[in-house]
């Protein structure tokens, strides 16, 4: 395999600048991660690669919103999320979350970024945002900046809305509000090293359920219909009318990590313990 | 100062931990191309003919087909039913057709792209089921079952199946291949058999012996993998170069390496077992059947080992076992540690628990009732000698009970499991007889002290226990003895590095090589009238005045060892070599997640011949098994590996595994080296994964006669079972 | 041109999305790294960037420009490297360099780990030989060593 060329622009602008006249086959690469096994694998080819890994600018974890809301650079690796005190005292979900991607190599490179324009349906940190409502903020040449939904950002599998000029610089998750707690649980192949079988994460606030899931769908998918589900009964659902909702909501399949029917039964179980521990469900 | 039974610093330790230590992928070579393989894509078919892409410019290139082998086209073996590459029929996914060498390694890749194979597909057999071919079959008779059964209480039944695992050896296969002047070749890569891919490579190419050389490079890990495969690479590699005309280095991809390499067979036995209510057992009846894949390999082998240890550590007076291994249109199954052992140990302890369950008894309390004592005879009616079984069960449980863990936290739920196994050291029956294993020491021509012996290094410590051994015997300190590399054209033929052999069997020869040496310096020294301060210092002077000196011996089984190849009886061992787990899991009902979290290893080393390598080799083996027992699924489909890359194919990190707890317990054999060492490289493989199936079994009340045992089949048994209701419940 | 160091030393490649990997072991000659999967699941390949610890098949080496690149080659660490022999972590060593890569990044950040936090920070790095128990044990007596020593040169220090 030829190494591809590659491109370190310097600025976001000259990021843009490149992508605005895209060759074909120009890959953007941060963490390496995962494109750069794809590469290896010739399962993805590149004449050139945009490397953003120098921009600074995507950097960095901050508080805004008079403190309602972190952003997080699209270059924010995981080992930044684990050492960030801010993510520590407000979104502690997230650095347990970190820990538990790939290994120690993996999170001192993997990016959020990455994580999201990738659009795989296993992204274990995803459910996070789309439990919480996250935005996402994409710049291009052509139209400037735009933010963007994280419910309107994946399109299907592996695919999202950014066009072949875009990029995502950062992330704003609105933070749990106060008494809102949020539980992370991903169930892998292992106890490192692992791609999840399924990822659940649920933020309860007494009758309020927000929930979002990894791996049982196309895409990561939120639990509407569970959550309705949930309010419906005043946040104390029995166990099987969550499990009817959370059927409509997943699609799992058979894969080379799990089965459909073990994806299934796997979420429904986790989610009930949850809300059983929080006092929530009836079951 | 004695050396046996010492931390000595392993002797290969320091280049390891330096980044000094050369495997064959660091090796360079001027002027060396790099190979490629056109492999096949379906299970079963004819193949017709094999098409040059057009467009690609081949003039770069050497292609090599089955017409371009000059002597016969076939991986010598047991049965010569493998060839090297395909001619005219394909019997499995990934089987090599064709060969290319080019300069460099994309070209190489993009050229065996370019060549496209014309099969007609053929029906393949997929399924051990569906499997009627028998490549071997075995029956072993003991007593009268049939009357014995007739006596009984009560007959248990029951079936243990366990899945193909992958060695996973961290360094992939590797082969530089080398032409030498006057027609010859040298190989050298990463190997356990020079010998095996020293006779191959003479059938293969057509050449006598003297003009083949095999030369192994530090090996990254075996475990069986790298015992028959490498003499398919060899012979890729040593075509490759010899119509090049220019060395030519193989090395596999992890993906290429998963789909195409030899794994453990699958397996499915039967137990029908006769016992009396109070638990005597009356007599045990045995059904095996082997996967064996396309071709025949090491089977018969792998199905003998199998079928000698399918009863146990247990005293039976009747047994019969009856197996077979049969063939697939899958990749051939192979070594794997344990060779055929731990597949039918695991059905055996599965049996055991069964019984237990059946008669009410604590299954710990069945397995002590039933145990082989001294003097009792195994299935094949060889006595035991040097038994050790009660005393591993007991070390094992005390260790275990010698420290509490705190309680699952909810909803897990806490099991613990236990087994009980043997291991027979070196080959199977009359196998060391008519191997006859060889191996030397000298005194070189520097003067210094050398072992040569064809068994190689492949992390289990083969370099430093042949140095202890040799300076004991000698009488002279550890370090100044050097290993030398095997190099078939300059150390003589242990035999392969296989069966537990290498430490008990060929480290007993250069044990009495090295004795003999010193005898005969001594003389040389009186008879020459030469002082010397001590032994290295009469080398010295011995290589100065009257050059070097070797004396190389060969291995002569224990007296009054007897085997029966036809009726499948005698002692089909020198001897055994005994082991038992504790496993301690949790079980999340959750997720059918299993986390062991405490393993207790009990195994019986004979004597030790070094602690850390000893210890080493138990721990080592007791995660193979654990990632056997719980992740290691190999998922075929159509006959193809569907998880070939390591982020498929799942074993066991860091994060999976407790600290191990391994007790060596030692019941000295009479004929192994060092006062008395047995052979432990397979026995820990043997024990885990009934142990914690049987721990499963008592967190859930589901016992699952399955490996690998995942969550999903966990969750299924508990959700058929009702067992796991809604949460709290 | 890309500009880094490597255990010390200057060195300078093409600017290119080539793997650190690759142009460690071709081109600057250092093959103690080694490559088990080229897909960053095994770890044998790790190296240190700066204090942490990567795979050096997932990094193009774009991305070292101006960095300090520590092999096993410069790990340079005595205590790790004879407990690892001595304690048995190491026994076919193909993972050892990548494994004493992620100890190194381990003991660096945290000089007196627990066992857990031994066991989380290495199981980026596979291991088939040893089951990991004598890994854990040669980690846990370099940090032991490690921290005895600088005592040792503490109290030295002292007037």
């Amino acid at each position: 395999m030829m190494a591809p060329a590659v491109h370190r622009p310097r600025a976001l602008d000259a990021a843009l600048a490149l992508l605005a006249d895209a060759p074909p086959q120009l890959r953007i690469i941060a963490g390496g991660t995962d494109i750069m096994v794809m590469l290896h694998a010739g399962i993805t080819r590149a004449s050139a690669l945009v490397d953003l890994w120098q921009l600074d600018e995507l950097r960095g974890i901050a508080l805004e919103d008079g403190g309602r809301t972190l952003t997080l650079g699209a270059l924010t690796t995981y080992t930044d999320l684990i050492e960030s005190p801010l993510v520590q005292a407000h979104l502690p979900v997230a650095a347990e979350c970190a820990r538990t991607i790939g290994a120690v190599q993996i999170q001192n490179r993997g990016t959020v970024g990455g994580n999201l324009a990738n659009a795989s349906p296993a992204a274990d940190f995803v459910p996070i945002l789309s439990a919480l409502d996250a935005e996402i903020e994409l710049a291009s040449a052509r139209a400037g900046r735009r933010r963007v939904s994280i419910h309107d950002f994946f399109v299907g599998y592996r695919k999202t809305c950014l066009m072949p000029d875009e990029l995502l610089t950062r992330v704003r998750v609105p933070l749990p509000a106060p008494g809102e707690r949020l539980h992370y649980r991903k169930v892998g192949t292992r106890r490192a090293q692992a791609i999840s079988k399924v990822v659940l994460v649920a933020a309860i606030a007494g009758p309020t359920l927000r929930a979002a899931a990894g791996s049982v769908a196309a895409t990561v998918v939120r639990l509407r219909g569970t959550e309705a589900a949930c309010a419906a009964a005043r946040g104390r659902p029995t166990a099987s009318d969550l499990r009817a909702a959370l059927e409509r909501d997943i699609t799992p399949i058979d894969d080379v990590r799990s089965t459909a029917q073990y994806r299934r039964r796997v979420t429904g179980n986790i989610l009930c313990r949850l809300l059983l521990e929080q006092g929530a469900t009836r079951v | 100062m004695a050396s046996v039974g010492r931390r000595v610093a392993r002797v290969d330790g320091w280049d390891k931990v330096t980044g000094a230590a050369r495997y064959v992928d660091d090796l360079t070579i001027a002027g060396c191309w790099f190979g490629a393989t056109v492999r096949s894509t379906v299970p079963h078919g004819r193949l017709r003919g094999l098409h040059r892409e057009p467009t690609f410019d081949w003039d770069r290139i050497v292609l090599v087909t089955a017409a371009d082998i000059p002597g016969d086209n076939v991986i010598a073996l047991i049965e010569d039913d493998q060839p090297a590459l395909a001619k005219t029929e394909i019997h499995h996914v990934a089987e090599p057709v064709a060969l290319i060498a080019a300069p460099t390694p994309e070209l190489a890749r993009a050229a065996a792209c370019a060549v496209q194979l014309d099969v007609e597909p053929l029906p393949a057999v997929l399924s051990l089921f569906d499997a009627t071919r028998v490549f071997r079959e075995y029956e072993i008779t003991k007593g009268d079952v049939a009357a014995a059964r007739a006596h009984a209480d009560l007959i248990v039944e029951g079936e243990s199946t366990t899945g193909a695992q992958e060695q996973l050896y961290i360094e992939p296969q590797g082969m530089i291949a080398q032409p030498r002047p006057g027609g010859g070749i040298t190989v050298l890569g990463s190997m356990q058999c020079p010998f095996y891919v020293h006779r191959a490579l003479m059938r293969v190419l057509g050449l006598p012996s003297e003009k083949v050389a095999v030369i192994q490079t530090v090996t990254g890990g075996g475990f069986g993998g790298k015992e028959e495969y490498p003499s398919m690479l060899a012979a890729h590699a040593a075509l490759l170069s010899r119509k090049a005309g220019r060395p030519v280095k193989m090395v596999y991809d992890r993906q290429e390496d998963i789909a195409a390499t030899t794994k453990r067979h699958p397996s499915r036995v039967r137990h029908s077992t006769a016992v009396r209510r109070d638990g005597t057992l009356l007599a045990m009846d045995i059904d095996i059947a082997l996967d064996g894949g396309a071709y025949c390999t090491l089977s018969p082998v792998v199905l003998s080992r199998g079928t000698i240890h399918a009863a146990g550590a247990y005293a039976c007076p009747n047994v019969r076992v009856r197996s077979r291994v049969l063939m697939t249109h899958t990749p051939p199954h192979g070594a794997f540690r344990g060779f055929g052992a731990p597949q039918t140990l695991f059905a055996v302890e599965m049996q055991v628990e069964r019984v237990a369950r059946a008669l009410g008894i604590d299954p710990v309390d069945l397995r002590r009732r039933w145990l082989l004592r001294e003097g009792d005879t195994t299935a094949t009616g060889q006595p035991v000698v040097a038994g050790a079984a009660a005393e591993v069960l007991e070390r094992a449980l005390a260790q275990y009970r010698s420290k509490s863990s705190p309680p699952p936290p909810p909803p897990r739920r806490r099991g613990v499991g236990v087994s009980l196994y043997l291991h027979g050291a070196g080959f199977t029956g009359s196998g060391e007889d008519k191997l006859k294993g060889r191996a030397a020491v000298r005194v070189a021509e520097d003067g210094g002290f050398e072992v040569l012996a064809a068994s190689t290094e492949i992390g289990q410590g083969t370099r430093t226990i042949f140095a202890q051994l040799a300076a004991d015997a000698l009488g002279v300190p550890y370090q100044q003895i050097r290993v030398v590399e095997p190099d078939t054209s300059c150390v003589p033929d242990s035999g392969p590095t296989v069966a537990s052999r290498t430490c008990m069997v060929v480290g007993r020869v250069v044990e009495e090589a090295a004795r003999e040496l010193r005898a005969q310096l001594l003389r040389w020294g009186e008879s020459a009238r030469v002082t010397a301060p001590d032994l290295s210092a009469l080398a010295h002077e011995r290589a100065r005045r009257a050059g070097p000196l070797a004396v190389e011996k060969v291995y002569a089984p224990p007296p009054g060892i007897h085997w029966d190849d036809a009726a499948f009886s005698g002692d089909a061992y020198p001897v055994y070599a005994w082991g038992a787990n504790v496993a301690e899991v949790d079980v999340d009902p959750d997720t059918g997640e299993v986390e062991v979290t405490r393993l207790v290893a009990a195994a019986d080393a004979g004597r030790v011949v070094h602690p850390v390598l000893a210890e080493g080799q138990i721990e080592g083996g007791a995660v193979q098994a654990l990632g056997w027992a719980l992740t290691e699924e190999v998922k075929y489909q159509d006959g193809r590996v569907l998880n070939d890359r390591l982020a498929t194919y799942i074993i066991p990190t860091s994060a999976d595994v407790p600290v191990l707890e391994t007790v060596l317990v030692e019941q000295p054999f009479a004929h192994g080296p060092a006062g008395g060492a047995k052979g432990i490289g397979e026995l820990p493989m043997d024990g885990p994964g009934p142990a914690i199936v049987a721990a499963v079994a008592q967190a859930t009340g589901v016992l699952l006669p399955e490996l690998p045992l995942l969550p999903e089949k966990i969750l299924a048994a508990l959700e058929a079972r009702g067992e796991r209701e809604e949460a709290g419940r | 041109m890309i500009r880094f160091r490597v255990n010390g030393r200057a060195a300078e490649v093409a600017e290119s999305g080539a793997r650190l990997l690759d142009v460690l072991r071709l081109e600057l000659g250092l093959c103690g790294t080694k490559e088990g999967c080229g897909e960053g699941e095994c770890g044998a390949c790790s190296v240190l960037i700066g204090e942490r610890v990567v795979n050096s098949c997932l990094v193009p080496v774009s991305q070292v420009d101006g960095c300090e690149v520590t092999t096993i080659e410069g790990l340079a660490s005595p205590a790790l490297a004879r407990a690892f022999v001595e304690e048995g972590g190491a026994q076919c060593g193909i993972c050892t360099p990548g494994m004493m890569c992620a100890a190194e990044a381990l003991l660096r950040a945290c000089p007196r780990p627990t066992i857990d936090q031994v066991r989380a920070a290495l199981a980026g790095n596979l291991c088939r030989c040893t089951g990991y128990t004598k890994i854990f044990a040669a980690v846990l007596r370099a940090a032991g060593e490690r921290a005895a020593g600088e005592q040792a040169a503490g109290e030295r220090a002292a007037p």
